[in-house]
């Protein structure tokens, strides 16, 4: 029985009240956290529109997953949504945070304006965007015409609409990333500066060898949450292209959203925000083991 | 030379972030066939957009929905993350490391996993169609206790030992002696949650379905997807605008507060 004193004896030795301050988050993890994610492991089983009872189908959800070719096209849409979306994001915000760090004025001005459109409501953003966007009047295919250029089909061409998205969600987030890197060359000891010039390193050099490894922590923090904002893409192709032309913006998000609430297919969007999660997670693991492996800091 | 460019760098910048929200005001305000210019300005000032978007959709019944929404959580996730912060950074008790492991676990499952699943316990709870679906699954924040948590730990045990010695209960602790002391961090878990909340648009897709009951982003998406916008630019503008306006006017007051609050969490809203 020293299992049973040990715990009587740590009960004990606790603070008086400590069980109440935890006391609602026990209940709220329980309620919005361990109930949701074991009912998970069930919905993936079963086949349910929430209405008739649920019928447990074994793994014919995965079997169905791993032939269904919306499921292939929305991971594909989102990788090439990342494979736009990080390298745009994380250039651009150097780029302006370079430029604010050298002692400019109006630098809190700047910094303010840039990081706007991340407090403005997603879907403000796209109302706005579908204006810049649009084909025959939108604002960038005037700027186009007076330039004498022909228009772009921005979201009419399954090839060009999943790379206009990822230009609009870089405009949308960029501001955040640009404040994370002005924090990130703060933290960079002006003495490393200093001993590369003595060494004779030329600016650019400088920028190579002490800048870029000194900012990898940001890198990373900004490549893994590009990631994750990338896989939860949903409301900017919900409004813009309902997912289309030809599912060319059919994100993950959206896909289950409509298993779930256009088909009533609760136990198929489970299963599909279940390997989702899995590819997420993979995912991110991947990137931070390469990105810190390959610039040491 | 190299200042020049450096500036006029920055500007077009400037240029590119603002632009499109000035555009934006200026066109709701317009008659509908002067919006496509380019032009910010218009000789003929217009409040036609607006009237048709009030006409058309409750948006100041959506704008108090979201009101009481975002500061309902708000105030959940500001009290009761400040409670498990600081049992979790001052107190003893048993299953404290436990705890500790299961909130930071918390924060790194992909919400797509939980949420059909949560969205199937509202409606088996009878909360579609509730404030309750909209405030209850964002109540507390894993992320906010464990900021919480490393703000707390950094408070000299001194004055706690001094206030336990007067007398005064843990709660009393944390709320006379602690908080007077937490106003950044209270400042950046508040405006981070309230952000997120006022923005929040798929999960309110999901439980609400009554228009009465809608929130302000959500209003205006099913206004924008739905067909009721006519397709006529002047509305879609009206609404944006009226949906982004509380936000700036915000921002234009606590630009520091909000960017900093960012920088220091280090995530996006």
């Amino acid at each position: 029985m020293t299992r049973l004193g040990d715990i009587v004896r740590g009960v004990r030795r606790s603070d008086r009240g400590a069980y109440w301050f935890i006391l609602p988050y026990v209940i709220f993890f329980c309620a919005f956290v361990a109930y949701p994610l074991i009912f998970s492991l069930i919905l993936v089983f079963n086949r349910w529109n929430i209405v008739t009872p649920m019928e447990w189908i074994g793994l014919k959800n995965f079997d169905r997953l791993i032939g269904d070719v919306l499921f292939y096209r929305s991971l594909l849409n989102t990788l090439t949504f990342l494979l736009i979306h990080i390298p745009l994001q994380v250039a651009v915000a150097l780029a302006l945070a370079l430029l604010l760090n050298t002692g400019v004025r109006g630098r809190g001005l700047f910094r303010a304006i840039y990081f706007l459109p991340v407090v403005v409501s997603g879907v403000a953003v796209t109302i706005l965007w579908q204006q810049i966007y649009s084909f025959d009047e939108g604002i960038l295919n005037n700027i186009l015409h007076a330039a004498g250029l022909p228009s772009v089909p921005w979201l009419v061409d399954p090839r060009v609409a999943m790379p206009s998205i990822a230009i609009m969600a870089t405009w949308k987030n960029v501001g955040i990333y640009i404040v994370l890197f002005l924090v990130g060359l703060q933290n960079i000891p002006r003495e490393l500066y200093e001993a590369a010039s003595l060494d004779g390193a030329r600016p650019f050099k400088q920028f190579l060898y002490v800048t870029l490894p000194m900012l990898n922590p940001t890198i990373v923090v900004i490549v893994v949450l590009s990631t994750i904002g990338g896989f939860s893409l949903f409301i900017e192709p919900y409004v813009l292209t309902g997912g289309g032309p030809m599912q060319s913006t059919l994100s993950g998000m959206l896909y289950i959203y409509n298993q779930a609430f256009s088909f009533g297919h609760m136990g198929y969007a489970a299963t599909l925000g279940f390997v989702y999660a899995l590819v997420i997670l993979g995912v991110v693991v991947l990137q931070r083991r390469v990105i810190e492996s390959e610039i040491p800091s | 030379m190299k200042t020049f460019l450096k500036y006029t760098a920055l500007l077009a910048g400037a240029v590119v972030f603002a632009y499109p929200f000035l555009w934006m005001i200026a066109g709701s305000l317009k008659p509908e066939l002067e919006i496509e210019s380019l032009n910010l300005f218009s000789g003929k000032f217009s409040l036609q957009s607006y009237a048709q978007v009030i006409l058309k959709i409750p948006i100041a019944r959506a704008f108090l929905n979201s009101m009481i929404v975002s500061a309902a959580t708000t105030a959940s996730v500001v009290l009761f993350g400040s409670m498990v912060g600081y049992a979790l950074a001052r107190l003893r008790f048993l299953g404290k490391k436990t705890l500790y492991t299961l909130i930071l676990f918390t924060m790194t499952i992909p919400f797509q996993i939980v949420l059909i699943p949560q969205y199937i316990l509202i409606v088996k709870l009878g909360w579609t169609d509730t404030y309750m679906a909209l405030i209850a699954p964002t109540m507390m924040s894993a992320f906010a206790i464990i900021l919480f948590r490393q703000f707390f730990m950094a408070i000299p045990q001194a004055l706690i030992d001094a206030a336990r010695v007067d007398g005064c209960s843990e709660l009393m602790i944390l709320f006379r002696i602690i908080w007077p002391l937490s106003r950044p961090v209270i400042i950046t878990v508040a405006l981070l949650t309230f952000m997120a909340n006022w923005n929040e648009v798929l999960w309110p897709l999901m439980v609400v379905r009554e228009q009465s009951l809608m929130t302000m982003p959500q209003l205006v998406t099913i206004f924008t997807t739905g067909g009721q916008a006519e397709t006529q630019l002047g509305y879609l503008l009206a609404a944006a605008t009226l949906l982004s306006l509380p936000v700036i006017i915000a921002y234009a007051f606590f630009q520091r507060y909000f960017i900093e609050s960012m920088a220091s969490s280090g995530i996006k809203g």
